[in-house]
């Protein structure tokens, strides 16, 4: 084990990535996340890696899918619009089956919005974002330490699928400082060489595409993706069930989010109430089961995000009618405060 | 007898898939022959456009990357910088490297990544059926400009790529050559391998614009359509290096 640090979220990832064996980073100023293409800049290029600052968030994910062809591991990061910008390429590197980590230190919008936290991209992270049928794993890290467990093993999870990646962070996981011990990297090793370009030496060439015009071929590409959407669903699923089995009312919340909720099921917990929390890790694949196994006996759901309601969609269609659903969110960047859960939790006990 | 001419195996044995009269098929045929030339076969990475020439990794027994619309050179600079060693060259054409790509060959050209584009300018879009291009002259018909392309009715002017790129510090070599002639083919075979030659000295940054006819978007006859590149498209885009060694050529034309 290594020694413990304080580091700001963003810098945990980038340290992280590197000591995942990430060489080729790409990215474009935006905050709330500038300080992980600084601590690249710093510390990527010294260990041999490779830094550039694209000239766009369109450029940099093209970048990183330039990067990928080769199967170095690649990464970039953004905030929010600059996701949204990246759209393309996300469709892209599916499309193509190349391996990539994403990270959205995400921020208030829509539009421009501001550089406070927001989980407002909830919908774009899980169900689409660019064009096309596709899906990717999407971890929501909730302290800095996970954030940085959760990179490394991001890039595995990538190359394992040949698909892209994302963490998603809000504005306060990137810029609060909090301890961690970096572990270990899993040191697995995948083998590319049936698809890499680059080093041929008499081998049969390889093309990295996502078109055919060909009558039937997309169709069949998109049954084989699914098939590998499927795996990654049943295999990559991560939930943390928070003091759930006795509970009146269970949070679902993620990120920043359940730590907000962690803290209320402390408080509520010595004042006698019984609450629990389901803290999604992976937001997709989304843990269906997991809900709707606890509304057989729990008649509460209080889902708490930092947006107008986007996870209770997916919670709704979890339960399926066999609990109550309740919700409180703050859009734009605005923060739940614990007092405001509290007040409406105490609402629902009393009726 | 002396066999002076032969198939590139680098081309699969298939017939061309461009249209009669085309220049994608003459300027691949130099493409392959530099990079064979050079020993490269096995070395090149070849960034594919998104339009016409994006068939080319039907045709090219080669590894190739087939990027998003006009992101070639940002792909191509992810590639180059992870296997420095390897021969990167793009293929682009007018709508993807001068419209929907132009902040990315602009930026890869200024950061003088050490790769070689082939950039076919046609004057129009073709795999898309003929619409206006960044390269489309003035007065010239395509359907979204129906009267002929008019600046003075906001539809702009044709960019001059390799005009605009001279001036950035890494770009090494830019020229303008075209195929609509025997002694103009063997010029712009020179031009590419001097291109890829750049690349292999690690020199930086390399273009070769090529003027190439689109016979079936021009509505004209092969024929014409090579008369219509001397008689029309030279006038607009001068032949010629632009720039050499990192030297920007003084011309009289400019």
């Amino acid at each position: 084990m290594g020694e413990k640090q304080l580091m700001k979220g963003n810098e945990a990832i980038a340290e992280a990535a590197i000591r995942a064996g990430m060489t080729c980073y790409f990215g474009y100023p935006i905050t709330p996340q500038n300080e992980i293409p600084a601590y690249m800049a710093k510390h990527l290029t010294i260990r041999g890696g490779t830094f550039i600052q694209a000239e766009s968030e369109i450029a940099a994910i093209n970048m990183v899918y330039g990067a990928a062809c080769t199967g170095a591991r690649a990464m970039t990061s953004s905030s929010s619009p600059g996701i949204s910008l990246k759209q393309e390429g996300i469709s892209y590197l599916v499309g193509a089956r190349l391996p990539a980590v994403i990270v959205n230190i995400a921020r208030g919008g829509p539009g421009l919005g501001n550089i406070a936290p927001s989980q407002a991209d909830y919908f774009q992270a899980v169900k689409g974002g660019g064009h096309g049928d596709y899906h990717m794993v999407v971890y929501t890290p909730e302290t800095v330490q996970e954030a940085a467990d959760l990179t490394m093993k991001a890039f595995d999870v990538a190359d394992e699928y040949r698909n892209p990646v994302l963490i998603l962070g809000d504005a306060i996981l990137g810029q609060m400082m909090e301890p961690l011990v970096f572990k270990e990297p899993s040191g697995k090793k995948f083998d590319k060489s049936s698809w890499t370009l680059g080093n041929r030496k008499g081998r049969k060439s390889h093309l990295i595409n996502s078109l055919s015009l060909t009558e039937g071929v997309v169709e069949q590409w998109n049954w084989e993706l699914k098939k590998k959407f499927d795996l990654m669903a049943e295999r990559e699923l991560m939930v943390e069930e928070y003091m759930v089995e006795d509970a009146d009312v269970i949070f679902v919340a993620y990120g920043t989010t359940a730590r907000i909720c962690r803290s209320v099921v402390h408080q509520t917990r010595k004042q006698g109430m019984k609450t629990g929390l389901i803290r999604p890790i992976t937001v997709w694949p989304f843990p269906t089961e997991t809900i709707a196994g606890h509304a057989e006996k729990t008649k509460h759901f209080f889902v708490v995000e930092m947006s107008l309601g986007q996870m209770i969609e997916d919670v709704r269609l979890a339960i399926l009618g066999n609990a109550k659903i309740h919700f409180h969110g703050r859009p734009g960047g605005g923060i739940p405060a614990e007092a405001d859960i509290l007040k409406q939790l105490k609402a629902i006990l009393q009726s | 007898m002396k066999k002076v001419y032969e198939r590139n195996n680098i081309a699969f044995d298939m017939p061309s898939p461009y249209c009669p009269g085309c220049g994608h098929g003459v300027i691949h045929r130099l493409v392959i022959d530099a990079i064979k030339e050079a020993g490269q076969e096995d070395n090149t990475i070849f960034m594919a456009p998104v339009g016409c020439s994006i068939l080319a990794y039907t045709y090219l027994d080669l590894d190739i990357c087939q990027p998003a619309h006009g992101r070639t050179p940002a792909a191509a600079t992810g590639i180059k910088r992870a296997l420095p060693d390897s021969l990167v060259v793009l293929y682009q054409g007018d709508g993807d490297l001068a419209a929907i790509g132009t902040a990315e060959i602009i930026h890869a050209a200024n950061r003088g990544e050490n790769i070689t584009a082939i950039f076919v300018n046609n004057a129009i879009y073709g795999m898309t059926g003929g619409q206006m291009a960044p390269t489309t002259l003035k007065g010239q018909k395509a359907t979204t400009c129906p009267f002929g392309r008019s600046p003075e009715d906001g539809q702009g002017y044709p960019i001059r790529v390799c005009e605009l790129l001279q001036s950035l510090g890494g770009v090494t070599y830019a020229a303008r050559t075209s195929v609509h002639t025997a002694p103009n083919v063997l010029k712009t075979k020179k031009a590419i391998q001097t291109g890829i030659e750049n690349q292999m000295e690690k020199k930086g940054f390399s273009i070769i614009e090529i003027l190439s006819a689109c016979p079936v978007n021009w509505g004209l006859s092969p024929q014409k359509s090579n008369e219509f590149i001397a008689n029309e498209m030279i006038g607009y885009f001068p032949l010629g290096d632009f720039k050499k060694d990192g030297k920007i050529i003084q011309r009289s034309d400019h």
